[in-house]
């Protein structure tokens, strides 16, 4: 935290969470792996947890995860950081482990691992962020690009005669006994941002009670890659995004549900 | 002291067994594993017997979790194992390369099988090229041991997760069908740590200490040349120090066999059959595959006639043996592929090289 300088008769209200690293983000103007990071700092700062942390990083934009978040980090590769945060908790069941992962990551090379951490009920977090694409290859289509969504390889608009639907992971997730929680988030509004910490500190809460698999998706904006300017990329995810993949809480298991 | 010593507590068990026993001896707590013949052995063993010990069993959803959850715990500092066999090993290679480059120790044992793809579960050392050139991108090297017997299945497996430490890099023991099948006494000697264990790059939370990373990602100016450069002295340094090898009835040997594993195993009957014969023939059996007992193939080369270096493949490590000596017209191949060569085949393939080397000898 910097020092901040004290005028009379004002009192400070808003500061840099602890574990948020003073530094400058690679990401774009308008994304929001900011504020998701943001709100996983100050989560961690909420439960006291900076000490006892281990994050999993996935390929993806979020591989700088290490450089902004000040806990102990592991890389893993592409798809592989459930299976990796899975080892990490067997060994170290006393810790707290978290996955953050892009859509690419997770919704497609990681679909297996993902699947089945959920299925065992491994407990852990997994902080996902969806923004349609592959943000840090150049914007190419993703399982979750939206239907006509035009992207690097889906010149055309995707079309789901050739590529499918765009997969709703979360609601999958949700339909799996070792899912403890699972919940879809967005970050456009200040109303919204409340709504996604408290999912957060949900999702964090199951783990401390050893409940199982916790799940975030955060609905996120890619304006470089979308062609958009910032605001015009907060419209969309607030419209199409909003209505193809519904925000709001699909599990939330009680703790009476845990035998 | 050996399993004939009188006296000494022996075990009798499967080589795969045996490869147990040494992890749990050497304070490995952690197995992950996914089904595959011929090494099935491995993870019913450590399935029940790792969670007595207060120890982790975790059968995953395919190789590739199983190798990510190998690097998830051994970045938590823990001694981690895992087997599998060829098409489960090729799985692995991702994680084997990531493995890598963040330097992560652990021991991955390959009974291997015969390939390619899908190929037989007839014991094989197809693997050779993968395991000793390492199948994973990027280029990067792991020690490779080559047991022959049951009682190394155990004590390499000892040695492998000394050397995973001390190198802090993934370590493969590679057997096959026949060596991780077979039962025969050993004796189970006490595990003395060659390594210090402590691992202060460990991720165990940043509590006293500032944040820690593991990771292969390098992209700063030219960091990943100066990682790959670290990583190479590591290999170099792997190269000078553990290099392992047996010579055996080597004393006036006009022929040399060379072979590992199985094939070494099958060939020391041989030996002693063409010896009664009268035939000079001795052994050189790489134990270390990576590094490459090049330095003392070269030296066998030297005082021998011939070198008959005989694989379980259509020929692999032949092409290290003449990397190792310029004496290329000495070397000769017997290859037997996806099944293991019988002492008679070898006898007979002995008798006629030392009828085409020294015929007037052989012939009085």
């Amino acid at each position: 935290m910097k020092a901040q300088v004290k005028e009379p008769f004002t009192r400070q209200v808003f500061w840099r969470p602890k574990s948020l690293v003073d530094v400058r983000t690679h990401f774009c103007p308008g994304c929001h792996h900011g504020i998701a990071h943001r709100i996983l700092a100050e989560t961690i700062d909420h439960f006291g947890l900076r000490e006892k942390t281990i994050g999993v990083a996935c390929v993806g934009c979020a591989v700088f995860l290490y450089d902004y978040i000040d806990v102990d980090v592991c890389e893993a590769p592409h798809g592989r950081a459930p299976a990796v945060a899975t080892g990490v908790k067997r060994a170290q069941p006393d810790k707290f482990v978290f996955t953050y992962q892009g859509d690419g990551d997770l919704a497609a090379i990681g679909t297996s691992e993902i699947i089945h951490a959920a299925n065992r009920g491994e407990n852990i977090t997994v902080l996902f962020l969806n923004n349609t694409t592959y943000g840090m290859t150049g914007g190419q289509m993703a399982p979750t690009t939206m239907l006509g969504q035009k992207t690097a390889t889906s010149p055309y608009g995707r079309d789901f005669k050739n590529d499918g639907y765009p997969i709703k992971m979360t609601e999958l997730l949700a339909t799996l006994e070792g899912t403890a929680y699972a919940a879809r988030v967005a970050m456009c509004t200040p109303a919204q941002i409340r709504t996604t910490k408290e999912a957060v500190k949900k999702a964090f809460e199951m783990q401390r009670r050893e409940m199982g698999f916790s799940i975030v998706e955060f609905l996120s904006t890619c304006p470089t890659n979308w062609g958009m300017k910032p605001a015009e990329a907060q419209q969309r995810v607030l419209g199409e995004m909003s209505e193809y993949f519904p925000l709001g809480v699909f599990k939330e298991r009680q703790q009476a549900d845990c035998l | 002291m050996t399993a004939e010593t009188p006296g000494v507590r022996r075990e009798f068990m499967k080589g795969n067994e045996a490869i147990c026993l040494g992890a749990i001896a050497a304070g490995c707590r952690y197995y992950y594993g996914y089904p595959i013949t011929p090494q099935n052995d491995i993870p019913e063993y450590m399935s029940t017997h790792l969670p007595p010990l207060g120890g982790t069993f975790l059968q995953a959803e395919s190789e590739v979790a199983t190798i990510n959850f190998v690097l998830g715990t051994s970045a938590s500092g823990k001694r981690v194992m895992t087997s599998s066999s060829g098409p489960g090993i090729s799985l692995m290679q991702e994680g084997l390369s990531y493995m890598a480059g963040s330097e992560l120790p652990a021991v991955i044992v390959n009974i291997s099988r015969s390939g390619p793809g899908l190929g037989g579960i007839a014991p094989s050392q197809g693997d050779y090229f993968q395991a000793v050139k390492c199948g994973g991108h990027g280029g990067y090297k792991m020690p490779v041991l080559a047991p022959h017997s049951v009682q190394e299945m155990y004590s390499l497996t000892m040695l492998a997760f000394d050397l995973a430490d001390k190198y802090r890099n993934p370590v493969m023991i590679l057997g096959d069908a026949i060596v991780g099948q077979m039962k025969e006494p050993f004796v189970p000697t006490p595990y003395i740590p060659a390594v210090t264990t402590e691992k202060p790059w460990a991720l165990t939370g940043c509590a006293g200490r500032s944040r820690q990373h593991i990771k292969s990602l390098y992209l700063k100016d030219n960091a990943i040349e100066v990682h790959n450069w670290k990583l190479h002295r590591k290999y170099q340094q792997m190269q000078a120090e553990e290099v392992r090898a047996e010579l055996y009835r080597t004393d006036g040997a006009r022929i040399a066999i060379v072979a590992f594993g199985t094939a070494a195993r099958v060939s020391k009957t041989a030996i002693q059959w063409a010896r009664r014969e009268g035939i000079p023939v001795g052994m050189l059996r790489p134990i270390s595959l990576f590094p490459f007992p090049s330095a003392q193939v070269h030296a066998v080369a030297r005082d021998v006639d011939a070198l008959l270096v005989i694989e379980m493949n259509t020929g692999q490590m032949v092409e290290d043996v003449r990397a190792s000596t310029p004496f290329h017209d000495r070397i000769r191949f017997l290859g037997k592929p996806c099944t293991m060569p019988t002492p008679e085949e070898i006898l007979e393939e002995v008798r006629r090289l030392a009828v085409e080397i020294f015929p007037a000898e052989v012939r009085a």
